[in-house]
């Protein structure tokens, strides 16, 4: 691998993408998988670590402007001052993930339950494109629809259509008070409607997660007390002071939930935004979910050994994590077998897992953003 | 026979006798949307009643080089699906079926002929709903929706429509048939659902959409309260987005649209107010009560001249009838009228508003306003007569140096309606030359041939639309006509 480049300035970002024939731009390399072909293409890499900071933030417009390279828990500090965040909880902010890295994974921690995920939030982006050219796509107020949509198109497009140099999010008021919930549950029928349930009630949760039971070792989910058959629902009610014990207590009278004193509580969403319960080392994916395919996949953790998993978002998405040197090709047929697909973002393996459709188009706008194959291809 | 007839009469074969119509009276009735000002007669009217027969429709249309335009309800107020000249318009309206209502998933599968309203009502026993609620929605098709993105009075909170379609199928223009997205509300790679909604026609034409469906809200309070200015509402609203609120809606009304609004549905509003700003909290009853308090205490120190709650859900509903009936109301005031839909930064409302009102005087034109002062999306009313020489041009020149003061202040030309053929001259008001050729070449990716709504968002050099105003030039030249 070259050796990188750190622009510091949009210019400089262009002048970066001219200056290789092929190219990845990387951040904090906390999703390591997403640029490690780079090595084996021989691409040069552009590192964000300098091209950071907010331009522009305005509370009351509620829309925010940065680099993509500045760490998420910079701009969540920044908000928090003025009482407001980003909704939708991006992941890793503690281990130093940068906007921009987190847009071109396309990652939303549990909070996207309430108001929506990342591709929901973002509303403008300076990039520049495969012939280095720097543009501007989207816009920098609340509700734009002017031209195609290309900021949503780049959440989740791995750096392969373009690269991110300044991102404009929307922003709301942050609630008062959170509460935490927990519940035991059997994986399967039981656990599909309790996600359902929940999820389509009055109460208007703020985030479902759902921690499944792994073999040995798993971080901080404790065994005493609880079968070990029993997966782990959690559920975050969030809004203004004096509301949630009501809420929760009525949540409580159809289901059995605890409510976890805030410590605890904290260290549950903490759990799910650093992926601490998994493997350290090892294979870690994304897989998108639907209710109906949640017993499938609580079914394949238990399956595969040493696996570990966990549910998101109520019942939309699977994080599924092997040990070291576990067999990739196992895990691929599953997912083929289940016909859904995974996005493998750190450890070793193929970036992509599972079955997921191809078609022209998507060749047709590869070659009309990055005519040169300047960034890496996406498969 | 011409080359162009000879294409129809092809046309007529590939659809059941009835279902591709050229005379003249359906040709007429189809040469405008919402944006009346633009008018223009297709070749012919294309009604499939399946998938298959959308999908050979545009692979017909690839191989005869024929341009069309998807059309639903025809209430883009852009003029997004004003017909082309010398193409076809591909009528979505039978592909109306919900195919699918999950309550589990909370998701509906839909047809692009659906209309907006129909998904919440067909969602209502299972206590759910679809958010996006553009005024049309009685009206208007999730097909429309999903081309032009559409908004509506609750986006600063719930987003618009490209935030509600997790996934879709289409038949692009090159033929090819996707699908993206899924299910899921998550997804990996990039968000072609994403790129697609909002494409304005130009990408191919929709066939299924997997929406989301929200819980319904348990509670509502909804707040109507006047006061003396426009000024006096808006500070209202800073006050409100200042307190850490977040309304599902923050809507103003000035006093011109109250008065349409008095006349056309009888709307009761505050006597002596000139402006009137509906605020609506809505979530499980203990968080309502609990909001509540905050924002009635900021109303109350507002300078409210009379606030009113709606007390049961008629209340809330004639609250709302009020407000979305406002554009049509407006047509009581005026014989034509061209509704704007610029965005400006939220603390540039007052500066905006007050040039509006300045230009307005100065043009000679009456302005009506009504707006989402939450998100700063203005809907100002350029109210005008085609039937006066020149009224159209003035009222013309003032929208478009409203849309140059938008962008100027730091927002956009369009918050919800889309660029359309109204305001593609204005596309390079936000977009410079590289980025406005990127998006075609994009464009290119999906329509190589360029047959997919030719006309609309760029500025191709096509005709524009034949007016009120007279003949168009080129009607004038003898290159288009209208029967």
């Amino acid at each position: 691998m070259s050796a990188p480049w750190q622009p510091a300035t949009l210019e400089e970002l262009a002048e970066a993408v001219n200056s290789a024939p092929q190219i990845i731009a990387v951040g904090a390399g906390t999703k390591p998988n997403l640029s490690a072909a780079a090595s084996a293409a021989g691409a040069t890499t552009i590192s964000t670590a300098r091209l950071t900071g907010i331009v522009e933030y305005t509370p009351t417009e509620f829309t925010f402007t940065a680099r993509a390279g500045t760490p998420l828990r910079e701009i969540i500090a920044a908000l928090a001052a003025e009482g407001q965040y980003l909704p939708f909880d991006p992941p890793l902010a503690a281990a130093g993930a940068t906007l921009g890295g987190t847009v071109a994974a396309g990652f939303s921690g549990p909070g996207r339950v309430r108001f929506g995920g990342i591709r929901d939030f973002i509303l403008g982006v300076r990039f520049v494109d495969g012939t280095g050219q720097l543009l501007r796509m989207g816009g920098k107020v609340v509700k734009n629809a002017a031209g195609f949509d290309v900021p949503k198109f780049f959440v989740g497009s791995l750096g392969r259509f373009g690269v991110l140099g300044e991102i404009t999010f929307k922003v709301f008021p942050q609630p008062v008070e959170n509460l935490t919930l927990e519940a035991p549950l059997i994986p399967g029928r039981e656990m599909t409607e309790f996600i359902a349930g929940t999820a389509k009630g009055r109460w208007e949760i703020d985030a479902l997660e759902v921690s499944l039971p792994a073999d040995q070792g798993f971080g901080i989910r404790p065994a005493i007390g609880q079968p070990d058959s029993a997966a782990k629902a959690y559920v975050r009610l969030a809004g203004p002071a004096g509301a949630l014990e009501a809420l929760a207590a009525d949540l409580g009278r159809l289901l059995p939930i605890t409510v976890l004193e805030p410590a605890a509580g904290q260290a549950v969403w903490q759990m799910a935004g650093d992926f601490s319960w998994a493997h350290p080392a090892g294979l870690l994916c994304k897989i998108p979910l639907t209710l109906a395919r949640v017993p499938e996949f609580a079914a394949l953790v238990g399956e595969l050994a040493g696996a570990r998993g966990w549910i998101g978002a109520a019942g939309n998405v699977g994080f599924l994590s092997l040990p070291a040197g576990a067999d990739t090709e196992a895990l691929d047929a599953r997912l083929c077998a289940l016909r859904v697909s995974a996005l493998v973002w750190r450890g070793p393996g193929p970036l992509w897992l599972g079955a997921s459709p191809t078609y022209l188009i998507h060749a047709a706008v590869k070659r009309a953003l990055d005519p040169q194959n300047r960034f890496l291809a996406l498969r | 026979m011409s080359p162009l007839a000879e294409k129809i009469v092809r046309l007529t074969a590939l659809l059941p006798a009835g279902r591709v119509m050229s005379q003249a009276a359906p040709l007429a009735a189809y040469e405008s949307d919402a944006l009346t000002g633009f008018q223009s007669q297709p070749l012919a009217i294309a009604v499939p009643e399946t998938s298959d027969e959308v999908i050979a429709l545009v692979r017909f249309c690839r191989e005869e080089s024929l341009p069309y335009v998807a059309r639903g309800s025809g209430t883009s107020l852009s003029g997004g699906s004003l017909p082309i000249a010398d193409g076809i318009v591909i009528a979505l309206n039978r592909l109306n079926r919900i195919l699918r209502l999950d309550p589990v998933e909370r998701i509906a599968v839909v047809q692009p002929g659906v209309i907006n309203l129909q998904v919440t009502a067909a969602a209502a026993a299972h206590g759910l709903y679809y958010a996006p609620d553009p005024s049309s929605q009685s009206i208007c098709t999730i097909g429309g929706n999903v081309a032009f993105n559409s908004g509506g009075a609750h986006c600063l909170k719930y987003g618009m429509t490209s935030d509600h379609v997790l996934g879709l199928k289409a038949v692009l223009a090159t033929g090819e048939v996707v699908e993206f997205g899924s299910a899921s509300r998550e997804h990996i790679g990039p968000d072609w659902t994403g790129l697609f909604v909002g494409n304005e026609g130009l990408f191919g034409v929709v066939l299924e959409v997997t929406l989301q469906l929200l819980p319904r809200a348990e509670c509502f309070h909804t707040v109507l309260a006047g006061y003396s200015s426009l000024e006096a509402a808006g500070d209202a609203v800073s006050a409100v987005i200042a307190s850490g609120l977040l309304p599902g809606a923050l809507e103003i009304m000035d006093a011109l649209a109250l008065e349409a609004a008095v006349a056309a549905v009888h709307a009761e509003y505050p006597p002596g107010c000139a402006a009137v700003l509906i605020v609506e909290l809505e979530g499980p009853r203990e968080v309502v009560a609990a909001d509540r308090q905050r924002l009635d205490a900021l109303l109350a120190a507002s300078a409210a001249v009379g606030t009113r709650v709606a007390a049961s859900p008629a209340e809330r509903l004639a609250i709302w009838k009020g407000r979305k009936s406002a554009f049509s109301a407006v047509g009581r005031l005026s014989p034509d009228f061209i509704v704007q839909d610029g965005v400006v930064p939220r603390r540039r409302l007052g500066e905006a508003l007050r040039l509006i009102s300045e230009w307005s005087q100065e043009a000679g034109l009456r302005c009506a306003n009504v707006f989402h002062a939450g998100d700063g999306n203005l809907h100002p009313l350029v109210l005008y007569d085609g039937r006066q020489p020149g009224q159209l041009e003035a009222a013309e020149k003032l929208a478009g140096r409203i849309l140059r003061m938008c962008v100027h202040l730091g927002g956009s030309i369009t918050g919800e309606h889309g660029i359309g053929v109204e305001k593609r001259d204005y596309l390079g008001e936000m977009f410079n030359g590289e980025e406005i050729a990127f998006m075609k070449r994009i464009r290119a990716a999906f329509d190589p041939s360029g047959l997919a709504n030719p006309g609309k968002m760029f500025a191709d050099g096509s005709p524009s639309a034949l007016t009120h105003s007279g003949l168009h030039p080129l009607e004038k030249a003898g290159v288009i006509s209208r029967e």
